[in-house]
């Protein structure tokens, strides 16, 4: 059995906004394993970012709060540490891949020295060192010319090649997690399998551990060994690649399965996304946050979460009414009636 | 780059063109004659002193010889002060106007600065309300108002500083102080809406997952990206303080440039008020190059071909 290195548990983080507490996470839960890669899919809104950010500690203090749960990383917890401790962690254990990379790298600062910067504060390199590291990151995730490249600043960069430098400033000082959050999303579709390619190399290389957010479920087949399904700032269902896309159980991972197209499918048909929008946090309250939009809701739905079911193999669980033994499995004509009594 | 150089100067020289042609001709309309008391000279003594300046020829010709010996550096004589040229006057008066204006940017700037990165780092905070409210006050009050709470507060009440003339370097003080309060406010509001605007990009998350501390996030990529464009306040700046001169230093007897454009005026002496005009103008102009330029050195995306790559 492989080793766990973050274990995030019952994770829930609010925000104080003007018009109130925003819940974006409320009870997320899931390991992740040494050297294996976790997708995280699901609409935008549901709490991804929200996820990974509180990982990392890098949601505005004044204005979040995890209100719930803890995230422990290699056996300790991370809610704990003094904010001097958390840098200590950041970009050294778990380092960090953004969505854009036109706007995550600083525009008037050579690349190079981004890269040295965490050396030299991590690894207490000397500059001469850390330059020599940097060069050998900025080779590593193939820039071409890259002692040249050391001195040049983002703007010289294609996006395709700053995703690049991004990745080589994450994985200099050698972390065990990487959380890449949506990193090619914003890139050119030629050039988003050359970065998914470049990241799997790396993976397979040093052994990280990979947190892959993304709506694609294109990338996550082609990168995921676990799948983790989030809607409403819950993981409404996980379980490894396979049993997720040949086995899926919640409703809601079934729609998103339907909504991709299919190799062999005409692609000019349109696409049959989830009816409905996806459901305000802020006024979410007891309840399946997928009820406005299931096909199979029932009473039951409206007024009592689900709770993680196991429902296949490699520890597969989903969040759904319908896994309950008590409710009878919805057939020829769905049993909308089913009541469940005395559950929280 | 020498194209660049070459090309902004031409303009520069064109700008200047214009200014000094259309400020010729918008002398021409002023009404009144610069002699005093031309009723009590004879027409014989008028037709004198008219050829002496040249007043006597077509108004295409006066511009043209105007035109031509600027271009030597020649402004002119003065119409009140016999023998005196306008080059002279304005370099005897410069060097007052340059210390306080200059002092007052020092003053206005480093004050801004930090009040304004505080107010950012702070945002919404006591602190950060107190400061908008004051830049707001400082930016909307006009600098003789400060001047004479200065003089009245600072040198008659207290009796700190010299209330007027120009006698050692505390007499610079108080004109300095008045004139450095829309400095410290422009800055002020500035540099903290660009501090905020940085702080919230996505490089300055970068920067902290890579693990930098607080402090070095701030100071190396924040505070570094916001002062980029303070660089190009300097010339609104610039502008500010010489026409606040203007009056400060008529309220506080400064024999600058600004007391003597204003004298000039009061009599119509028409070659002085267009010498300082002009020169104000070409300042005015330089500072710009200048900043353009210093301000491609800081931005690395600025290249000389004069747009963002
Ligand atoms: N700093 C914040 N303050 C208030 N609300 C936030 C903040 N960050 C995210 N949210 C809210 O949390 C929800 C989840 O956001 P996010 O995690 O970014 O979604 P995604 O799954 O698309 O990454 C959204 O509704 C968003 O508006
Ligand atoms: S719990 Fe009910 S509403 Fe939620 S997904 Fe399952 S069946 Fe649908
Ligand atoms: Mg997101």
């Amino acid at each position: 059995m492989k080793n766990t290195v973050l274990k995030v548990e019952d994770l829930h983080v609010s925000f104080k906004t003007q018009t109130g507490n925003v819940t974006a996470v409320r009870g997320v839960n899931f390991e992740l394993k040494k050297g294996e890669t976790l997708a995280i899919v699901g609409e935008s809104g549901s709490g991804k970012s929200v996820t990974a950010k509180s990982i990392m500690q890098l949601l505005p203090k004044s204005t979040t709060e995890i209100s719930k749960g803890d995230i422990v990383y290699d056996g300790k917890s991370l809610l704990g540490l003094s904010s001097k401790q958390i840098t200590d962690i950041r970009g050294s254990e778990i380092s960090m891949v953004f969505q854009d990379p036109m706007t995550s790298l600083n525009p008037t600062m050579k690349v190079g020295k981004q890269i040295m910067e965490g050396l030299q504060r991590h690894q207490k390199m000397t500059k001469q060192q850390a330059r020599e590291r940097a060069l050998e990151m900025l080779k590593l995730v193939g820039i071409p010319k890259a002692e040249m490249r050391l001195d040049n600043y983002p703007h010289q960069f294609s996006g395709g090649m700053r995703q690049r430098v991004v990745i080589a400033l994450a994985l200099a000082c050698n972390p065990k997690v990487l959380i890449a959050d949506e990193p090619t999303t914003a890139l050119d579709v030629t050039i988003q399998a050359q970065i998914l390619d470049l990241m799997k190399d790396l993976q397979q290389k040093t052994e990280t551990a990979i947190i892959l957010i993304t709506h694609d479920l294109g990338v996550v087949a082609n990168m995921a060994d676990r799948v983790a399904v989030m809607y409403g700032g819950k993981i409404v269902e996980q379980g490894t690649l396979d049993e997720i896309f040949y086995n899926p159980q919640h409703p809601y991972t079934l729609g998103l399965m339907q909504s991709m197209p299919k190799m062999n499918e005409d692609r000019s048909k349109p696409l049959m996304p989830i009816g409905g929008s996806p459901p305000n946090l802020a006024t979410l309250g007891e309840g399946c946050a997928f009820a406005a939009r299931c096909p199979h809701t029932m009473k039951v739905c409206h007024s009592f979460t689900p709770r993680d079911t196991v429902v296949g193999e490699d520890n597969h669980t989903a969040a759904c009414w319908l896994q309950d033994p008590r409710v009878q499995k919805p057939k020829a004509e769905p049993q909308e009636t089913a009541e469940v009594v005395g559950v929280t | 780059m020498k194209g660049y150089l070459l090309k902004r100067i031409g303009y520069m020289l064109i700008t200047l063109f214009i200014i000094v042609t259309a400020t010729f001709f918008l002398m021409q309309l002023l009404p009144g004659t610069p002699f005093t008391n031309p009723e009590k000279l004879s027409a014989q003594q008028l037709a004198v002193l008219n050829a002496k300046y040249g007043l006597d020829q077509p108004v295409a010709m006066q511009y043209l010889h105007y035109l031509g010996n600027l271009v030597q550096g020649d402004l002119g004589y003065s119409f009140q002060h016999e023998g005196r040229t306008v080059t002279s006057m304005i370099s005897t008066r410069i060097g007052p106007s340059a210390f306080i204006g200059l002092q007052a940017l020092v003053i206005g700037a480093i004050l801004g600065l930090v009040l304004g990165i505080i107010s950012a780092l702070k945002h919404n905070s006591i602190f950060d309300y107190g400061s908008v409210a004051l830049a707001v006050i400082g930016m909307s009050i006009p600098s003789f108002v400060f001047a004479a709470l200065l003089q009245y507060y600072i040198g008659v009440k207290l009796e700190w500083l010299p209330v007027a003339l120009w006698e050692g370097y505390s007499s610079t003080l108080l004109p300095s102080i008045a004139l450095s309060v829309t400095v410290t406010a422009t800055v002020a509001r500035f540099i903290r809406s660009e501090m905020l605007e940085v702080l919230g990009q996505d490089y300055v998350i970068t920067a902290r997952a890579k693990g930098m501390r607080e402090n070095q996030v701030i100071v190396k990529h924040v505070i570094r990206n916001a002062l980029i464009p303070v660089v190009t306040m300097l010339g609104p700046l610039a502008v500010s303080i010489m026409t606040g001169t203007l009056v400060i230093e008529k309220i506080f007897s400064v024999p600058g440039l600004g007391e003597q454009f204003t004298l000039s005026i009061l009599v119509l002496d028409y070659s002085v008020i267009m010498g300082i005009t002009i020169f104000y103008s070409a300042l005015f102009i330089f500072v710009v190059f200048v900043v353009d330029i210093i301000y491609g050195f800081l931005d690395p995306r600025i290249n000389f071909k004069g747009e963002a790559a």
